[in-house]
Parts: C-alpha cells; sequence; structure tokens
C-alpha cells in the first residue's frame, strides 16, 4: 500500500549538513500496521512526512495505492492527500471551531455539500465515541478527547492510509492505551493500512504488525515483528525485552515466538541431564501473540543435543559469544 | 489685572474649581453644535481610515507571513521589499507623514482641506501600523495547524480564509482596536492643518482663541470615543477567544 524507495533528505544547516533520510525504503502492506521506531532527530517525522510530501525528498520515489505521489504537484498532489488521513502529536485542531467544525473541515476544503458533511461528521464521532461532544471547542476537550477528534478528522475523506505522528505521546498511560484500541480497531473495521512512528517501544508491541527501528536517517532493521523477534541479535528483541547481561560463555537466550504447552525446562533436565539456571525472562503480549524470552545458565555433557532439541520445536536459541 | 475683592474670597474659599465647572457647562450648549459636528468628522475620517487600513494592511500583513521562509509562498525579495515599505511607513512621524502626502492627496480628492482629504493620509499611516499587528498575530498561529491543513489538501488561499485568520482572529480584533485609537489619536492631528473635526476645533478654538472650555470638551469626548471602540473590541476579542 505504501512503497518508499531510496529516500534521501539532507537539511543544510549553519555549518553542517543533516541526513534525515539516508536512503531508506519502506514497504507496508495493506491494512497493515506498521510502526517505526527511533530516537528523536532519528528521521523518522522526516520519513513520516515524505509519506504524504509536506516534505519532498532530495531522492527517491514514494507509491501510495499504486500512485505516485513524488511526481504530483499543484491541485493533483492535494487530490492525493486527500485520500491519505494523518494524525498529529499536538493534536493540530483549529481552536476556532468546534469538533464538529473541526472533522467537516476536510469535507468542507474539498466541496462536500453541508448536508451530507452532517451526516458524515456524526458518523465519524460516532466511530470515535464523541458524539455528545460535537458542539464542544478543543479547548473544552482532554487530551485523548482531542486525538480522537483528530483521528476522526483524519478518517473524513474515507482515506484508505493513516499516517500517525507520534499520536500518543503527549497523553498519559491510560488515554494512550485507549488511543491505541482505537487505531487497531479502526484498522480492523475499515480495512486501514496504518504507517506510525513513536518513540515508544510500548506502542510497537501493542498495535504494530511490522516495524522498523530507525537511527541515523536509516533502518536498522525491519520486518515483521514476530520475525524480528524471532531473528537472532535483534534490535528490537533486545529492546522489547531487556535481559541482564550478566551471562557467562554457558548463557544461551531462548526465546518463544508464541506460547507453548510443553513444560520446556523440566524436560531438559529429564531428557538430557543438563542444570538450567534461569537469569533473567519475560513474557509479552506482542502483535497480539505472548512472546516469552529467557536468559538461562545451562551446563551438562549433553547440553548441544538439549540445545537442537529446542530448535526444532521452534524455539529460538542464542548462545552466547555467537 | 484688576482683581475683585469677591473673586479673592472665592478663590479663598476653594470655590475656583467649581466656577469652573459650572462655567463650562453653562457654556456646553452654545459649543454643542460645533463639538457635535466635530465629532462626526472625526468619526467619518476614522472610520474610513479604518476601512481602508483593513482593506491594503491585512492583505500587507498576510503577505508579509505568507513570504516569510517557511510561509506559504516563501519569497524572501518580494518579503524584504514590502517590509522596507512598512517600515517607512511606520517610522514617520505622522505629521510629517500628512505634509509629505499632500500632493498624493490633492491628486485623489482633489483638496487638502476637509475631513475627506484627512483619509488619505490617516489611510497611508494606519495601513503599515495595522499590517505590522496583523503580521504579528498570523505568527501566533500554530504551525501544526497550518500543516495539517496542507495534509489534508487544502489549497493555500483557503488555508489563509480557513485556518490562519479565524485562529488569528482574537489577536486581529484586538490590532484592529489599537489601529482605530491610533487613527483617533492621528485625526487629531490632522485637525491641526486642516482636517476638521474634533482635533481641529480644540486647536482653533482652545488652542489659538484661547477658549479652555472646547479644550477640555474635545479632550472629553475624545476620551469618550475611544473608550467606546476599546471597550466595544474587548468585548468581540473576549467572545472569540476558544482557549
Amino acid at each position: 500500500m505504501i512503497d518508499a524507495v531510496g529516500l534521501h533528505k539532507t537539511y543544510r544547516l549553519k555549518k553542517r549538513q543533516v541526513h534525515a533520510l539516508n536512503g531508506v525504503d519502506l514497504h507496508v502492506e495493506s491494512g497493515e500496521i506498521f510502526g517505526v521506531v527511533g530516537q528523536s532527530g532519528a528521521g523518522k517525522s522526516t520519513l513520516l512526512r515524505s509519506v504524504n510530501l509536506l516534505e519532498r525528498p532530495d531522492g527517491g520515489t514514494v507509491h501510495v495505492d499504486g500512485e505516485e505521489l513524488t511526481s504530483l504537484r499543484g491541485a493533483r498532489l492535494r487530490a492525493a492527500r486527500r485520500r491519505i488521513g494523518m494524525v498529529h502529536q499536538h493534536f493540530a485542531l483549529l481552536s476556532s471551531r468546534t469538533v464538529a467544525g473541526n472533522v467537516g473541515f476536510p469535507l468542507e476544503v474539498s466541496g462536500v455539500s453541508r448536508a451530507r458533511r452532517t451526516a458524515r461528521v456524526g458518523e465519524l464521532l460516532d466511530l470515535v465515541g464523541l458524539s455528545d461532544k460535537a458542539r464542544a471547542y478543543p479547548a473544552q476537550l482532554s487530551g485523548g478527547q482531542k486525538q480522537r477528534v483528530g483521528i476522526a478528522r483524519a478518517l473524513a475523506s474515507d482515506p484508505k492510509v493513516l499516517l500517525s505522528d507520534e499520536a500518543t505521546s503527549a497523553l498519559d498511560p491510560a488515554t494512550t492505551e485507549s488511543i491505541l484500541t482505537l487505531l487497531r480497531r479502526l484498522r480492523d473495521e475499515l480495512g486501514l493500512t496504518i504507517l506510525l512512528i513513536t518513540h515508544e517501544m510500548d506502542v510497537i508491541k501493542r498495535i504494530c504488525d511490522s516495524a522498523a527501528i530507525m537511527e541515523d536517517g536509516e533502518f536498522r532493521e525491519s520486518g515483521r515483528v514476530l520475525d524480528l523477534i524471532g531473528t537472532p541479535g535483534s534490535l528490537l528483541a533486545r529492546s522489547l525485552f531487556p535481559l541482564p547481561d550478566n551471562g557467562g560463555p554457558e548463557t544461551v537466550v531462548i526465546t518463544y515466538p508464541r506460547s507453548f504447552d510443553e513444560p520446556f525446562m523440566s524436560e531438559l533436565t529429564r531428557r538430557f541431564d543438563v542444570d538450567v539456571n534461569i537469569l533473567g525472562g519475560g513474557v509479552e503480549q506482542v502483535a497480539g501473540q505472548s512472546v516469552g524470552r529467557l536468559s538461562v545458565d545451562m551446563r551438562g555433557d549433553r547440553r548441544r543435543e538439549a540445545l537442537t532439541y529446542l530448535s526444532e520445536h521452534g524455539l529460538l536459541v542464542e548462545e552466547a559469544g555467537k | 489685572m484688576n482683581t475683585n475683592p469677591a473673586d479673592v474670597l472665592v478663590l479663598a474659599q476653594g470655590g475656583g474649581a467649581v466656577t469652573a465647572v459650572t462655567d463650562f457647562l453653562a457654556a456646553w450648549p452654545d459649543m454643542w453644535p460645533s463639538l457635535w459636528l466635530g465629532t462626526q468628522d472625526t468619526v467619518y475620517m476614522v472610520l474610513w481610515a479604518t476601512v481602508f487600513s483593513v482593506l491594503f494592511g491585512l492583505p500587507l500583513g498576510v503577505l508579509l507571513v505568507a513570504t516569510d521562509k517557511g510561509g506559504l509562498i516563501p519569497a524572501p525579495a518580494v518579503r524584504a521589499v514590502l517590509s522596507a515599505i512598512v517600515n517607512i511607513g511606520r517610522s514617520l512621524p505622522f505629521i510629517v507623514l500628512m505634509v509629505a502626502v499632500l500632493s498624493l492627496t490633492r491628486f485623489l480628492v482633489g483638496t487638502t482641506l476637509g475631513p475627506t482629504a484627512a483619509i488619505v493620509p490617516l489611510s497611508i499611516g494606519a495601513i503599515p501600523f495595522f499590517a505590522r499587528l496583523v503580521e504579528t498575530s498570523l505568527r501566533e498561529v500554530d504551525r501544526g495547524v497550518v500543516e495539517a491543513a496542507h495534509a489534508m489538501g487544502t489549497r493555500k488561499l483557503t488555508i489563509v480564509g480557513k485556518v490562519m485568520l479565524p485562529e488569528a482572529m482574537p489577536g486581529l480584533i484586538a490590532g484592529l482596536v489599537m489601529t482605530v485609537v491610533t487613527l483617533i489619536s492621528y485625526s487629531a492631528m490632522a485637525g491641526a492643518i486642516g482636517g476638521g473635526g474634533l482635533g481641529d476645533l480644540a486647536i482653533r478654538e482652545g488652542y489659538q482663541r484661547f477658549n479652555d472650555h472646547y479644550l477640555w470638551a474635545t479632550v472629553i469626548l475624545l476620551i469618550v470615543i475611544v473608550q467606546v471602540a476599546q471597550s466595544v473590541g474587548d468585548l468581540m476579542v473576549r467572545r472569540l477567544s476558544r482557549s
């Protein structure tokens, strides 16, 4: 649904150049929630703005739903932008308009009649659960409510793609949770494709199907979240499951890409006569699945056989120093 | 000066101020026809000059913001020229500007005397003033909101009309009130070179003919007009403010 190839963008500051995008390839499947995570200054905001050409990349191409946006200008670019919704960190609502006026704004500027606008605004406010606030002004709303208005507005012109610029970063944890739940529900109900940027690993963990870790204008790794977690040496896995770094040469990190009924650890000791000492670990809900990571110290003559046994059962084994 | 003993007695009793006030009130009916005419002339000049200030100053202010780097239509050279023109207009003392544009006034109105002629220098003086205030208010508009409008595929002119101006409205109204108050003060100066209005009365009757009653009366009327303008403006700003 979103295909960006070879994106480059350089900002010239007074004394130095900043490579905000340094050859980024981004592929987001239809109906997928794709999260780009990184520190501030990593270039993720520039990447997001390149998708709807709020920032024009110096090099590379952007296709959204089969249409090349990078070659568009003027009226055709504006028309293409109307097919892409965007949600902003600080909501970006018009303080002089009511909630209904804000949600109806994109329809108004694309020339939809007042009667159809009113009907559509009603539907959208229903969708985000704010029907009773139609006549309130943004200043009278909480942060979470403002973001719901922002989401309703982004969906007004029935886009297939939603861009989310740190949509939950200005919100408290409970509100963040409710906004993320809303985004996932909208994806499920409307078949939206969502590209979001965030600096919170938690967002990736909670709603993303795919993710990329961005640093210095480049993707360090990207792919399906569950695949990444199962990839040896994955930065994402390490960020999601911080494990103690006190392992000796016998330390093994075992990843459970899903939940298992088999009692592997006790089986290892029984079958292979190894000693297993658990150093640390955790279980997280990732992309709707329970995923676990264990750091264990494993000793015994048949250690090698034990590790092979785990791999054969679908667990991912990473040995220290390998 | 011949001093009447009775007057000295009254003064000693602190009756001077009282007498002055009663004298002033007694003179009011005689002064009223010319004061009313002066008030009408002042309001007439100020209103038309306000109309022209908005007509030219508002687009000028919008252009100052739009042509800036990061604006809707970045054009540093255009902005530099516009800004220089505005600065020239702002740096001339009004009384000098008025004399400087006399030939333009004659060309546009046919005369340099009377309230209609005064509208020309008043407008020229107030346009750059209002333009700067418009510029300042528009800069206060959240850039994120403007970016969001771009993301929604909004045309630039629509962004000005439906995003920037409505969002800046309380500031714009406050700026307009400031402009009106400044125009009232300018209009009194315009009176000095035959513009008519309350300033003209104060100079001709009050200053040149030593009639203090006219001076006080014009001061009171000018204060009333400024207060009314300010109060109406404040009320509008309060009603428009949503945050």
